[in-house]
């Protein structure tokens, strides 16, 4: 399988590194000081292809605590806080669309 | 019920140990993703948008209370509290964590239960008539072939590491229940001119981004020669199945580029190598099979029981055993499908307070046995048509006696955008509205037998194609859109469902299916041609235009 540094990076806007975290799964985001936060707001936000890639690079390294991860892309409100730029990644982050069968 | 042997309680315990100590390796650090990837695939375990997901094999659709109970658990004290039943007889655990896996599958392994083989490359759950056992006019009990197929596939070495997934599905009734014609392998029991029991073979059905009813490739082989047989085609597939590239790799590609008579003399010139060798079954082998499979000890009841003429004056229960109820082979009994498709819920979703709910009603009406059938609905298959009028009231208790089943309402659905990496639009929310707009079971009767099926991508989990109609879900430029196929079935005259148009998005996807149902039952002959049949009859065109001459 084609690892995802050696796939062609375009961003269309800023972005994010998103992953899972390896012991149970949930959902992580790259931060800037080279660690994961399951919270989106603190994600480390790049916006050219270079910075992607060098992000990219950093969190795949980190094979133990994170798997899978990829650049998504994500809006930056004029409040400055950080949304997800499409419904895959606003269902990551938020949770199913759904009412689960059991509530929470 | 089939009893495993000390072979399979071993090779379950093992096989968690072994998982346990892969995990423990991973989160070391000392297995990367890339290694242990493919041992997880091969417990059942994929990553999904939120979590792991946990897939676990209910063999040929057949359960003990026991096992739902420790399904029940594992939701539970793993999980969020509910599963997932599957179109492949499987259940999904949706939220679980790769640390504590090992201790589910443990869990699990108890009672029997396991997640081999339920993803990778191999062979996967055999699947077979949910009703197999107590149909009427049923061959015989097709789930001693399908075990017999189970245990000669689990970790076979030859066929671990195929050009792609296997699943082999299984019938021994007229009426197809397990959509045989839509599997890489299907199988009918039938009887030749000489009275002998065998196999009709059918070969390269699938649903997915390329769609094609299974061909029959041998009307006839014995039972005796299935494994041989099975093996040839495995062979043959394993030689020349297109290992480079993904989307070619399937057997039913390799037989549509080969041509049915091609791949059928290959497997035939194969098969000739091997047929009298240490495959063949002798009857001692099948006999051990069938010796492990029980049967309850039914009693001499009658068929019109005073509890059934009492409870005939209540409309409730009525719609339900008219729905829900089916002929048994023994007098005096039923088999009662469990609807786990409640207005609003997300089809084939239990949870665990229900599944043990079942669990106990299993042990007090069906002699603790459950039955998941690939339309993500349960069956008790053994319930005393006396005890019909008691156990409807309890199942109503728990929702899973909504009297929909083969309705409008009834409707098959994959995980969708909502859970799944793979997909590129949601199941589920369409699923709801669909069964909000069609909840008035006046209408839904009125309508008839009609099969919606939903994937949220061109996998085709949700088994779209094979629709009445079919519903899947695509991407445009960042927006869901939805195809709409009709005239599609998964039964034995299993056909591939029609575009009736461009994709529509989301916010428009009942409105079509309502102007289809409409046009419909403005268009059918009388008030018993079903849905398919006026679709069979007229074609697409009527319903395109119905759709499609306001939008």
């Amino acid at each position: 399988m084609t690892s995802p540094l050696q796939q062609k990076i375009k961003i269309t806007g800023p972005s994010v590194v998103t992953a899972n975290r390896t012991w149970d799964g949930v959902v992580i985001y790259r931060t800037a000081s080279k660690g994961w936060s399951t919270d989106l707001s603190e994600a480390a936000i790049v916006r050219a292809a270079d910075e992607a890639r060098a992000l990219l690079a950093e969190s795949i390294a980190d094979d133990v605590g994170a798997v899978g991860a990829y650049i998504a892309p994500v809006e930056i409100r004029d409040t400055g806080e950080i949304e997800p730029g499409n419904l895959r990644e606003q269902i990551r982050s938020e949770g199913v669309t759904i009412d689960l069968p059991v509530p929470a | 019920m089939y009893a495993y042997d000390e072979i399979d309680r071993t090779l379950i315990n093992e096989r968690v140990s072994e998982f346990r100590d892969q995990v423990k390796r991973r989160l070391s650090g000392e297995l990367t993703e890339d290694e242990f990837k493919s041992l997880r695939l091969m417990n059942g375990v994929y990553l999904q948008l939120h979590a792991y997901m946990f897939r676990v094999a209910i063999p040929y659709g057949t359960l003990s209370s026991e096992q739902m109970r420790r399904l029940a658990h594992v939701a539970r004290r793993y999980d969020r509290g509910y599963g997932h039943f599957t179109t492949r007889q499987n259940i999904q655990f949706n939220w679980i964590k790769l640390a504590e896996l090992p201790d589910a599958l443990a869990d699990l392994a108890e009672v029997g239960i396991h997640a081999m083989q339920t993803s990778g490359n191999c062979t996967r759950n055999i699947t077979a008539d949910q009703w197999a056992g107590v149909a009427p006019g049923e061959i015989e009990d097709p789930r001693i072939w399908a075990e017999l197929l189970r245990q000669y596939s689990t970790l076979h070495p030859e066929f671990s590491f195929l050009p792609r997934k296997f699943k082999f599905a299984i019938t021994a009734s007229e009426h197809d229940r397990a959509a045989i014609k839509v599997h890489d392998i299907g199988l009918r029991l039938h009887k030749n001119a000489e009275g002998e029991t065998g196999f009709e073979v059918l070969v390269g059905g699938g649903l997915g981004r390329t769609p094609f009813i299974g061909k029959t490739i041998k009307p006839f082989v014995p039972g005796r020669d299935l494994l041989s047989y099975v093996e040839a085609i495995l062979r043959v597939y394993n030689q020349y199945g297109r290992r480079d590239n993904i989307y070619k790799a399937r057997i039913k590609i390799l037989v549509h580029e080969l041509g049915i008579e091609k791949f059928a003399q290959e497997v035939e010139d194969e098969w000739l190598q091997m047929r009298d060798s240490a495959l063949t079954l002798d009857d001692t082998v099948v006999e051990d099979i069938r010796s492990r499979f029980t049967y309850p000890a039914y009693e001499k009841l009658p068929h019109m029981p005073d509890e059934l003429k009492k409870a005939a004056h209540d409309p409730h229960f009525e719609a339900w055993r008219k729905n829900s109820v089916a002929p048994h082979k023994v007098p005096g009994y039923a088999i009662v499908t469990l609807s786990l498709k409640p207005v609003g819920g997300p089809p084939g979703d239990a949870t665990a307070d229900q599944m043990d709910a079942i669990a106990d009603l299993a042990d007090k009406y069906s002699f603790g046995e459950i039955r998941v059938g690939h339309e993500q609905n349960l069956a008790l298959p053994h319930v005393a048509r006396s005890d019909l009028p008691a156990l409807w009231r309890a199942l109503d208790k728990i929702g899973v006696a909504t009297p929909n089943v083969n309705l409008v309402t009834d409707i098959i659905a994959c995980p969708g955008l909502d859970y799944c990496a793979l997909a590129n639009a949601r199941s589920i929310p369409i699923a709801q509205e669909l069964t909000r707009r069609f909840a008035n079971h006046d209408t839904a009767n009125l309508i008839g037998r009609l099969h919606i099926n939903i994937s949220g991508c061109i996998n085709a989990c949700g088994h779209h194609h094979v629709g009445h109609i079919g519903i899947l879900g695509v991407e445009k430029n960042g927006e869901e859109f939805y195809q709409i196929t009709i005239g599609g079935r998964a039964d034995e005259n299993a056909a591939v469902g029609t575009l009736i148009g461009p994709a529509v998005p989301y916010g428009e996807v009942a409105d079509v299916v309502e102007d289809i149902v409409e046009a419909y039952l403005a268009l059918r002959a009388r008030p018993d041609e079903l849905f398919i049949d006026t679709v069979k009859r007229l074609g697409v065109e009527p319903f395109r235009e119905r759709v499609y001459a306001t939008r």
